[in-house]
């Protein structure tokens, strides 16, 4: 798990052009959106293209993104249980 | 009924790896190779605080960036301060990256970061939101900067209430190729605006 969330943050400070953050930066329980990374809706919709892209995980529903994308760990764990790559 | 006279109070010119302000040479990289980095230096040089530029397309960057310059050292902008923009490629350098990631029908995943950018007129949303303003805004698509017509649209748009001021210009990124010019006009300043003077100023 520890390889993936780190895979994660790496993924994330690439795919959303966050050029000041480092990975030591991002906690593992820290808010993605908000006042935590500051992510917005066009930052939500890259993780639901990446979370198809990359683990083969389609959302039924864009609105189940709310609850996964709460945090990289939150993430980390939703992808270890659904992944299909 | 006398005629209102309008000035080009302040310019900005972003070309060929610099920087100018009023004709002067604000910022040079020479060690830059390419366009991402060079924007990336001009964003650290003016000590920018604003995330959302790392996310913009570079075109985008580009004409933020030159509207930076262009506001520097101005207190307050007017909330009814117009953009009238042109350039000849529209998004065309963003259009490609954009097709690339939808070419291969198998692995089709757009990426939305990229095709929010598919349209030049989002430089002048970014700018917008980033100063808080909420006025008359055009982008023009032409085959090369047209001060003519810049002149005159910007000053109908003061004539008639429309805009306290005007930012107008040249915003065109094409394979790394950028040529970028913007004017801020107003009823203060020294140089008059006329066709001739834009014209002159662009192509310094």
């Amino acid at each position: 798990m520890a390889e993936l969330t780190e895979e994660l943050k790496e993924k994330l400070i690439e795919q959303l052009s966050l050029e000041d953050v480092e990975v030591s930066e991002i906690g593992d329980d820290d808010p993605l959106f908000g006042d935590g990374l500051g992510l917005d809706s066009i930052d939500a919709l890259e993780l639901i293209v990446l979370l198809e892209k990359d683990y083969g995980i389609k959302l039924k529903d864009p609105k189940e993104g709310k609850a996964i994308f709460e945090s990289v760990g939150v993430m980390a764990d939703y992808i270890s249980k659904h992944r299909t790559k | 009924m006398i005629k209102e006279k309008y000035y080009i109070s302040d310019y900005c010119a972003i070309r060929d790896k610099k920087v100018f302000k009023n004709g002067d040479e604000l910022y040079i990289d020479s060690e830059s190779d390419n366009l991402k980095d060079f924007a990336k230096g001009v964003y650290k040089f003016l000590e920018l605080k604003y995330p959302k530029f790392h996310k913009m397309d570079e075109l985008c960057k580009l004409g933020f960036l030159a509207s930076e310059v262009l506001f520097r050292d101005r207190e307050k902008i007017d909330q009814d301060t117009a953009l009238v923009l042109s350039n000849r490629s529209s998004s065309l350098d963003t259009d490609r990256k954009h097709q690339t990631s939808i070419m291969d029908r198998e692995d089709f995943y757009p990426s939305p970061a990229v095709f929010v950018y598919t349209l030049p007129n989002i430089i002048m949303g970014e700018i917008s939101i980033r100063n808080k303003m909420k006025s008359e805004n055009a982008f023009f698509v032409t085959e090369s900067f047209d001060a003519d017509f810049m002149s005159k649209y910007s000053e109908i748009l003061m004539n008639t209430g429309k805009a306290s001021d005007v930012i107008c210009g040249w915003v065109d990124l094409d394979n790394d190729k950028y040529d970028v010019f913007l004017a801020f006009l107003s009823k203060k300043g020294k140089k008059e605006l006329t066709k001739e003077e834009l014209n002159n100023l662009y192509n310094q």
